[in-house]
């Protein structure tokens, strides 16, 4: 293990024995803030009285759905602005404010839009993923090679053609930073979503036991919930990294 | 996370030669999609752009709004100069000590990716329900953007900056001011747009769960009675605030580059 690895894992512990300590020798209030190892224990009990598998799969469902519709629509977004990059100058400034206005409060139209269902929330990941995508791709396309593309006129490609064997591969790495967002933000925004507004899945879980004052719940389902994102953040960032190293060489 | 964030504003800079034209056919879109879609929903469910705007000035009639946008300005102003001034001083740190900066970079990639409102029952635990813990939320929201652009910029930074710094003998404080925030400027104001905007929906996400005050709040509110003028009015006024804020710093970012 490298140094810097070696002195991260030794801050993190720390950093959870000093809270264990300080909250079972009640430097800090132990009604709120409970020790570790019970929040620990909490995740435990959470997981094998299967009481929340409903509400997890249900969210894991609904930003799922969320995460393909994005980066679709984030893709075919992405190539448009590329394509035209007028469309990109007027939508400029719509893009830059995107993420300051919490998509959240369109929920009572897209309750009507969709139904009185999980697609609303759905809709709320996708409005908040779809930029991101949308913006990362049209920055991996910029940066496909002028050589490639010439290849594909020389070869006389069709559209698709061009898309599938060039720009695709060629954009690849660029483009994969665009889904990890989209995984990251999806999730963020039903989390969200379902802790606001919503009556039933994770998010909403946290907030019925913050409500109901049961913290061994509530603390062990937010362990649960970032376990759970480290390991997916995790697993995004090692195969980003191998996409990087196999497609871009280093810059001399 | 974040190099994703940052390597995309940069042909979004390029493209700001924007003329007039163009913001011009923006709002001549928006405002046609609008007013289309909400023939077609109803009045309803999604009020015209005529009625949002009436009923926008009809709340900047209202002493009650005013005291919610009030609320809302006061918290946001705080948690936005504490995310600043934080984020650069912590960014600082970080991106002089190169150890130091090695160590905290994943685990700041990992914070800034993590669902922070599964969080804000513990902000709110300690800190309470007053405006200290929506103030907290939008700091923790903004400040880590902040930190890993202004990190990186000094970790980029040529390395005989640094060495005339010590060559004259500089104090840490007088490094810093005179040599290490004027080479990472425009990276810092990058920072700052995206703090900008996760600071704003930080603090209105927190006066939108157990909170009496602020224009979250009034959003929560307004979607419990399915008000849905209000909604837009709100909505309406936080993307004009959010893109004449995040034009206003591209202007100074552009400044800066010359």
């Amino acid at each position: 293990m490298s140094r810097p690895a070696a002195l991260r894992l030794l801050l993190v512990v720390g950093a959870v024995a000093l809270l264990e300590i300080a909250s079972r020798l009640a430097w800090i209030d132990p009604i709120s803030f409970i020790p570790p190892s019970r929040m620990a224990e909490g995740a435990w009990t959470i997981l094998a009285s299967g009481r929340y598998l409903d509400d997890i799969v249900l969210t894991l469902a609904t930003a799922g759905a969320a995460v393909l519709l994005s980066i679709s629509a984030g893709f075919a977004g992405g190539i448009a602005l590329f394509r035209f990059p007028r469309l990109r100058r007027v939508l400029d400034p719509l893009l830059l404010s995107w993420y300051a206005v919490p998509v959240f409060i369109f929920y009572p139209m897209l309750i009507v839009l969709l139904g009185l269902n999980r697609w609303p929330l759905v809709a709320i990941g996708f409005l908040f993923a779809v930029a991101a995508m949308a913006v990362n791709t049209l920055n991996g396309l910029e940066r496909v090679p002028q050589v490639l593309l010439k290849t594909a006129r020389t070869l006389r490609l069709g559209r698709i053609d061009e898309i599938r064997l060039i720009i695709l591969p060629a954009s690849l790495p660029f483009v994969f930073t665009g889904i990890k967002l989209s995984v990251v933000y999806s999730f963020l925004a039903v989390i969200a979503g379902e802790f606001i507004l919503s009556g039933a899945g994770f998010g909403y879980q946290i907030a019925y036991a913050y409500n109901n004052f049961d913290n061994e719940t509530m603390y062990g389902l937010m362990l649960l919930l970032l376990t759970f994102v480290g390991l997916v953040n995790l697993a995004l960032h090692a195969a980003e990294q191998h996409l990087y190293q196999r497609r871009v060489p280093r810059d001399g | 996370m974040m190099e994703g964030l940052a390597r995309s504003s940069r042909p979004l800079r390029w493209a700001i030669r924007r003329d007039w034209a163009d913001a011009a056919i923006l709002v001549a879109a928006i405002l046609a999609g609008w007013t289309v879609a909400s023939w077609l929903l109803g009045e309803a469910v999604l009020p015209t752009p005529r009625g949002t705007w009436l009923r926008l000035l009809d709340e900047f009639g209202d002493p009650d709004f005013m005291d919610h946008l009030e609320a809302t300005v006061r918290a946001f102003g705080t948690a936005m100069l504490i995310a600043s001034a934080g984020g650069i001083a912590i960014g600082l740190t970080l991106g002089a000590r190169r150890l130091a900066g090695d160590v905290m970079e994943p685990v700041l990639i990992t914070l800034y990716s993590i669902p922070k409102i599964a969080l804000y029952p513990i902000i709110l635990l300690m800190f309470g329900l007053d405006i200290s813990a929506r103030i907290a939320f939008g700091v923790i929201h903004g400040i880590i953007p902040i930190i890993i652009f202004t990190m990186t910029a000094l970790r980029n930074m040529p390395p005989v900056y640094a060495r005339s710094a010590r060559t004259y003998r500089l104090t840490p404080f007088r490094t810093a001011w005179h040599v290490l925030i004027p080479a990472a400027m425009p990276e810092i104001v990058a920072g700052l747009r995206i703090g900008f905007s996760l600071t704003l929906l930080g603090t209105l996400l927190g006066e939108m769960f157990a909170s009496q005050y602020g224009l979250g709040h009034l959003l929560m509110r307004s979607m419990e009675r399915n008000e849905t003028s209000t909604i837009m009015a709100l909505a309406l006024l936080l993307f004009a605030f959010a893109t004449a804020a995040s034009y206003g710093l591209l202007r100074l970012d552009r400044y800066l580059r010359h």
